[in-house]
């Protein structure tokens, strides 16, 4: 018991933030528009890369489906398949 | 004899005049119906600037069309993409239910769920749509 608190206290405080949560499952969104770019760019970085679901928060089903989207947009040169301060 | 829900969005040459452009969309138009296809939807966005240059060209009128059509025409479609000169990209895909519930919702005006999520980030949305078109 006393090593179990122990453990916890040492570890290195984090600083508490809200829960993240997937926006897919939230606002029950089913279909991710793929020429739909201004909401495709909320998942990518500067440089327009596809952003960790670990940031975004995504559930695995809707980063997959959102990955496809963003790729098939690049296709369609709505997005760049590289970039440079994009946001 | 298998219908299906496709959307297409082909992206044409900036080189086109504006009747030019509208004789190639209905010349394609024409090869979905002719072909037991049907329309459902269509949309023209014009000369809209591309993120990246294709061709060497940084333009490019996109058209969208929505259609049923039977499996096989597929095939037939894409490849008059491939043979036309006109055309710089293509693509189709198969629209799933979500993806059909998903389109009529848009044509109707009523997407809720996704104007709720662009509210908060609208401002955010607005400075890059300035930082494309200085580009």
């Amino acid at each position: 018991m006393s090593k179990e608190t122990n453990f916890v206290f040492n570890q290195t405080p984090q600083v508490i933030q809200k829960k993240k949560y997937c926006r897919f499952k939230k606002h029950g969104i089913k279909y991710i528009d793929y020429k739909d770019k201004d909401f495709l760019l909320k998942f990518v970085n500067e440089q327009g890369k596809v952003l960790p679901r670990r940031i975004t928060g995504t559930s695995l089903k809707y980063q997959r489906k959102m990955s496809v989207a963003i790729k098939r947009a690049r296709h369609l040169a709505l997005m760049p398949f590289v970039a440079d301060g994009l946001k | 004899m298998n219908k299906q829900q496709y959307e297409t969005v082909i992206i044409l040459t900036p080189v086109l005049s504006e009747q030019q452009m509208k004789d190639a969309v209905s010349g394609y138009r024409e090869l979905i119906t002719s072909n037991g296809g049907e329309m459902v939807h269509e949309e023209n966005w014009g000369l809209t600037k591309l993120a990246y240059p294709i061709q060497k060209k940084g333009t490019g009128f996109y058209h969208l069309f929505e259609f049923t059509a039977n499996t096989d025409f597929i095939k037939t479609f894409e490849l008059a993409f491939r043979r036309d000169e006109r055309v710089l990209r293509y693509l189709t895909v198969k629209l799933d239910k979500w993806g059909v519930d998903y389109n009529k919702r848009k044509r109707n005006g009523e997407l809720r769920s996704a104007a709720k999520e662009s509210k908060p980030a609208a401002p955010a949305v607005d400075v890059k749509v300035g930082e494309d078109t200085e580009l």
